[in-house]
């Protein structure tokens, strides 16, 4: 049995304009110790159906469908049961490490709460702890920087703290929501070999959420391509990559900057990411899919088993897509 | 921090004698002196009395004298309504009064204005927010001088629980009013600071990483989301509790309570000069101060602010 397995995850939010729907019946399962990328541009949908699996939609939000961690459905538990689930088997790191710790706190404090509360550990002993958990994730000198205030720290040091902070109860899943968006390029890197160190050492399941297509080559087990909140495609990273499936895949490969081509110009996918409010009743892409048919914009495409455990949602036949 | 402190106690000296100069320069502008009356005094017995309190003298001279009495003996002069009396009995025999009733009134305004406010924000857009909103609102519309009198007709007059009025060396009956009238509308701005500051906290990052850490949601509360939603009820106290410890007019007329708030406009009236001086002092002082503390505790609560 898959470790978790989500089931036609819709998300939606009422707001005074009517009701947006961010995730509109997502399905993906991911195995103990896997790693999958979920890519997608902004407003895909893909950090609120994180937040769905973690409840920690905005309150206007609500999700339906199933997602079933190790056999229990997070979905239908209530708040007390979920906060058993967070961190102790669930942990989740965030987009921005400068906002994401309190900056009220010493950092020492916010680790040892986590291991306090769910593991019953005295403060001394959960202090200790959290010191050996920096210096798994290389902060230099942790024992004694372990008592500053997050604002002490670097961008990069704060992720590799919010790292270690999530990894305190040895979670089983590591959600992580753009973890390097916010940081610059050698720090990305850093923070993405951390995480594969940490699979290897830990034998955690990731579950990474990026619109950075460079790092889920390198890092990824498999990819799951998403749009308007939809699956186009998904399947073995080593596939995805090699052969996109789908016109939009291919649109963003194409729109990754390569260096060994001698291309002048930026390529793009045209157009804007589609308003959630008011998605087309067809495929959520083909208003900016250079492919599309005409049955595109009325029906939409069902998410279709091919090749090796691949899927795809596109009416265009896969030895068309170009 | 000692040499902030210092150096914040140092700058006090010339605001508070800019304080005295105005202070002085507006009370003289004033039309009226403390020995007018309708039926004027003959010349010779004016003269008589402006000489025993200096006021025969060139202003300049008079607002030297004033200082140097008050920085050598601390000496703030006699009261000129009041004979035989100091501005010192009379700040001593009022503060105490005003100094209980509103610290009492302070801590009424937090308590409750902080444990409202966390709530109506913790259930936003629930009955129980827009209980908590209604409560505030009509608590800060509700003008004290129609408060007292309503608290005195219910507890006094209807219910015959509380005495209506005197303070009688502050036993707590002679204070429950006096603290209700004054900490309502305090108590109402204070919910309204808490409950947006708290929205906005709740909002915020790092709570969504507290509530991902499966905290119970009290601890997230408490522990991550108070203190900085009190950061800015803490701005506002400051000013706010020098307001509540110098006392109300309305409070000391209705409830003949004898603190110095009464005194401070009685003595406007019969420009009563050294009363005046002495309370603006007062109040001078106990803003700085306050002020001093607030942004200490700012240091306390937030370690990016050192001084």
């Amino acid at each position: 049995m898959s470790l978790l397995e989500i089931e036609d995850l819709r998300v939606t939010f009422r707001t005074a304009d009517g009701p947006v729907n961010a995730v509109n019946g997502l399905s993906f399962e991911i195995d103990k110790g896997e790693t999958l990328a979920i890519v997608g541009e902004s407003g895909s949908g893909k950090s609120q159906a994180a937040f769905a699996i973690m409840g920690l939609l905005a309150r206007n939000g609500g999700a339906t469908g199933k997602v079933n961690f190790d056999g229990t459905d997070l979905l239908s538990l209530s708040p007390r049961q979920l906060n058993k689930v967070r961190a102790q088997d669930i942990a989740m790191i965030f987009q921005d490490p400068m906002t994401s710790l309190n900056p009220y706190i010493r950092v020492r404090d916010q680790m040892a709460e986590v291991l306090q509360l769910h593991k019953g550990m005295s403060k001394k002993k959960a202090v200790a702890e959290s010191v050996r958990m920096l210096d798994a994730v290389r902060i230099p000198d942790a024992k004694m920087r372990v008592s500053m205030f997050p604002h002490e720290f670097s961008g990069g040091m704060r992720q590799r703290i919010m790292i270690a902070m999530a990894l305190l109860c040895h979670p089983r899943l590591l959600i992580a929501d753009e973890p390097t968006t916010a940081l610059d390029v050698t720090v990305q890197a850093q923070i993405m070999d951390l995480l594969t160190d940490i699979r290897k050492e830990f034998g955690t399941a990731i579950i990474l959420i990026t619109h950075d297509l460079g790092i889920v080559a390198d890092s990824c087990d498999k990819t799951l391509v998403l749009y308007g909140g939809q699956i186009m495609e998904q399947g073995a990273t080593t596939d995805v990559f090699a052969a996109p499936s789908h016109p939009y895949t291919k649109g963003l490969l194409k729109a990754v900057p390569r260096l060994d081509r001698d291309d002048d110009e930026l390529q793009t996918i045209a157009g804007e990411p589609p308003d959630m409010s008011c998605l087309p009743a067809g495929c959520p892409f083909s208003p900016r899919c250079v492919q599309a048919l005409p049955q595109c914009a009325t029906t939409r495409p069902a998410l279709d088993l091919f090749g090796a455990g691949r899927m795809r949602a596109c009416h265009v036949p896969f030895a068309e897509v170009i | 921090m000692y040499s902030f402190i210092l150096r914040r106690l140092m700058i006090a000296i010339p605001t508070i004698l800019i304080l005295v100069v105005f202070s002085f320069v507006l009370m003289y502008a004033a039309p009226g002196g403390p020995f007018n009356s309708e039926r004027p005094l003959p010349p010779e017995v004016m003269a008589n009395i402006e000489a025993k309190y200096g006021l025969d003298q060139p202003f300049l001279m008079q607002i030297f004298n004033y200082v140097w009495g008050v920085v050598t003996q601390f000496d703030f002069g006699p009261s000129f309504q009041y004979t035989s009396r100091t501005v010192n009995d009379v700040i001593a025999q009022g503060f105490p009064v005003t100094l209980t009733y509103g610290f009492w009134s302070a801590v009424v305004a937090l308590v409750f204005g902080v444990t409202l406010g966390v709530a109506a924000a913790i259930r936003h857009n629930t009955w129980l927010d827009y209980l908590a909103v209604g409560i505030s609102i009509g608590a800060q519309a509700l003008p004290n001088f129609v408060m007292a009198p309503i608290l005195v007709l219910i507890f006094t007059l209807w219910l015959g629980l509380l005495p209506g009025g005197g303070w009688n060396g502050g036993q707590w009956q002679y204070v429950v009013m006096p603290v209700i009238a004054l900490s309502t509308s305090y108590m109402a701005s204070i919910a309204r600071i808490t409950r947006s500051s708290m929205l906005e906290v709740m909002n915020s990052n790092f709570i969504r990483t507290a509530q991902a850490k499966g905290l119970p949601m009290h601890r997230v509360i408490l522990h991550h989301a108070l203190k900085p939603a009190l950061l800015p009820v803490i701005s506002y106290l400051g000013p706010a509790f020098v307001g509540m410890i110098t006392g109300s007019v309305v409070v000391d007329v209705f409830f003949s309570t004898g603190g110095i708030g009464q005194f401070f406009v009685n003595s406007a009236f019969n420009r009563d000069y050294a009363v005046i001086m002495g309370i603006t002092i007062l109040v001078g002082v106990l803003t700085i101060l306050l002020n001093l503390l607030v942004d200490i505790l700012y240091a306390w609560i937030d370690p990016k602010i050192r001084y």
